[in-house]
């Protein structure tokens, strides 16, 4: 039986970018093991030469003409961008 | 009793006789939502002045112009994108978000000359069984205000079954649409993956997410997926195939018929009354010339495990791109970059959907992925063989869509577990990437049951022609709840 501690519990949501208090942790550690120790029933199957399933469809690769269409209008794009600047999205200070 | 009693070509006909005007049935869809919505609580945003605006409009249209939608009141699913109409998919962290484009299904809605009332309620980006993880409010069945609608697509099941809009849209993952239509007693419709552009569905889990219609008959039905199908550019995963007419394959005819029934989805966990109303249909459907065996869909019982796995992983990599910066909810006070993604997403994430992003995380971090992602797509390999050898004997294959009908609010909200075994029979179907349709078959102490109609790839026609033979057979779908016409319960 799989056990999530709560370290890695804290480890994954910061690989999820999820800030997380030490009540959640252990309250997700809970949850996330029970879930992964049902998942583990898949391990009864024996899986051996099956070929995975990413898609249901014989997708190829879909190519098109190689020209230039119109994108969204830059205004309209900024419409929702909560901090802007010169036309530019602001985000907090990245380098001291 | 209310116009929505009346299926899309008596309405036509209604207009062509000009009983009725365009206007007329914009203003009966946001009169029904001022009398009902407080108690069913469908929708979340309105566009009432721009729907009753193009109504009017609309009426000076030709009627040699005119579809045969044309005119009609739609509700759309919040999770698909529609410019001018805030668009939340359910979750804080998209509160106030005003979409720049429309999604493919809206552009064919308008072309096919559908009024959009306004957006649907929903669980948070689609995770949830019950509409109660929804950030803005719990949507209540039509039939019962103390249950839950079903979800993810509970906002749009519940607004059809009260008649505040005769048609909705809906999206499937792992029974988004066919659980909720179960649940309030109408039709939904999981087209096969690829049939439906998804340009503008807010992904949740690429790989399994479908758009359909959500209506009160099967005619309705194939006539929106008809106007909503098709190959699109700005979806590679859209699928260049003809789209055939659906309503021509009403024939009423199902004679020579060959029905497989998997007796996984009549065993363990399957609920007395559920099982009993498959078995009645088979009957009817029988008495129309059909015949039935049994069948085996081995791996059913994986089908769970093999999607909260895909499906969370899938989601961990979509819902990525809600990271507060260019759109939608943005936390205040916070140092550094870093600490601007973490808590915006802590905060405008609902507890649902930080358990899938970090089980998806997990599945696929390193030390994880054999052992759990790709595990899971090798058995969702298995699963859709299953499908394929049943396909090879017989044309649909028909179970029940729930195991059991509606619960209450709050029952199955503190395990996480108990609440995803609603979609026990729904999921493979998402899985095997194949069509299926739930259509009312039936009450349990007073609430709907669903009959699911499973076809072969790209072979919704036959699911909608053994749809409304049944239909035509039975009159569960002219039942409404008591909300219908207009008392409060």
């Amino acid at each position: 039986m799989a056990n999530i501690s709560k370290e890695e519990v804290k480890h994954v949501a910061h690989l999820a970018r999820l800030a997380i208090t030490e009540e959640d942790a252990e309250k997700f550690a809970g949850q996330l093991a029970a879930i992964t120790n049902f998942a583990e029933q898949l391990n009864e199957l024996d899986t051996t030469n099956v070929e995975p399933t990413t898609h249901v469809l014989p997708l190829v690769n879909v190519l098109r003409e190689d020209k230039s269409v119109p994108g969204l209008d830059r205004d309209k794009m900024m419409k929702n961008v909560h901090e802007q600047e010169a036309g530019q999205v602001k985000v907090p200070t990245i380098l001291e | 009793m209310t116009l929505f009693n009346h299926k899309a070509s008596e309405l036509q006909a209604l207009l062509h006789k000009k009983e009725i005007s365009i206007a007329d049935l914009t203003a009966e869809s946001y009169k029904r939502i001022n009398e009902l919505d407080t108690d069913v609580k469908a929708f979340l945003a309105l566009n009432e002045e721009q729907a009753t605006a193009q109504a009017k409009e609309m009426d000076q249209v030709s009627f040699e112009q005119r579809g045969p939608l044309f005119g009609l009141p739609i509700g759309v699913k919040d999770n698909i994108v529609t410019e001018g109409i805030e668009t939340t998919s359910g979750s804080k962290i998209l509160q106030g978000f005003n979409p720049i484009y429309d999604a493919t299904v809206v552009h064919k809605l308008r072309a096919a000359g559908l009024v959009t009332i306004g957006k649907l309620n929903m669980d948070e980006f689609a995770m949830g069984s019950s509409t109660e993880n929804s950030a803005f409010k719990i949507t209540r069945n039509p039939w019962d205000l103390n249950r839950v609608p079903g979800g993810s697509s509970g906002g749009s099941a519940a607004s059809v079954a009260a008649g505040e809009v005769p048609f909705s849209l809906g999206s499937d993952t792992g029974g988004s649409i066919r659980q909720p239509a179960a649940f309030c007693g109408v039709v939904g419709m999981k087209p096969t993956y690829g049939r439906v552009s998804r340009y503008g569905l807010i992904a949740f889990a690429s790989s399994l997410d479908q758009i359909g219609p959500i209506t009160r008959t099967v005619e309705d039905n194939a006539y929106l997926l008809e106007a909503i199908s098709g190959v699109d550019p700005s979806d590679t995963t859209s699928a260049n195939v003809d789209v055939p007419s659906f309503v021509k394959s009403l024939t009423g005819d199902i004679k020579g018929l060959r029905i497989g029934v998997p007796t996984e989805y009549l065993g363990e966990g399957v609920g007395e009354a559920a099982k009993q109303s498959v078995l009645d249909a088979l009957k009817v459907l029988e008495s129309l010339g059909a015949t039935w065996e049994e069948v085996s869909l081995p791996h059913s019982k994986y089908g769970l495990a093999t999607y909260y796995l895909l499906a969370s992983s899938e989601a961990s990599s979509n819902l990525a791109r809600f990271d507060g910066i260019r759109y939608g909810f943005r936390a205040d006070n916070v140092e550094s970059l870093m600490d601007l993604y973490k808590e915006t997403r802590a905060q405008g994430f609902g507890d649902e959907v930080k358990r899938r992003i970090m089980l998806g995380t997990f599945a696929l971090s390193a030390g994880s992925y054999d052992a759990y992602y790709r595990k899971a797509q090798q058995v969702r390999t298995l699963i859709k063989q299953d499908f394929d050898q049943v396909f090879e004997k017989y044309d649909v294959i028909i179970g029940p869509t729930t195991p059991t009908p509606a619960f209450k609010v709050g029952e199955k909200n503190d395990d996480p577990l108990t609440m995803y075994a609603n979609d026990i029979l729904t999921i493979p179907v998402n899985l095997a990437g194949v069509p299926g349709i739930s259509i009312p078959c039936g009450f349990a102490d007073g609430m709907p049951l669903g009959l699911q109609i499973i076809g072969k790839h790209f072979d919704e026609a036959t699911i909608y022609r053994v749809a409304h033979a049944y239909e035509q057979a039975t009159s569960f779908h002219k039942q409404t709840p008591q909300i219908w016409e207009g008392t409060k319960s």
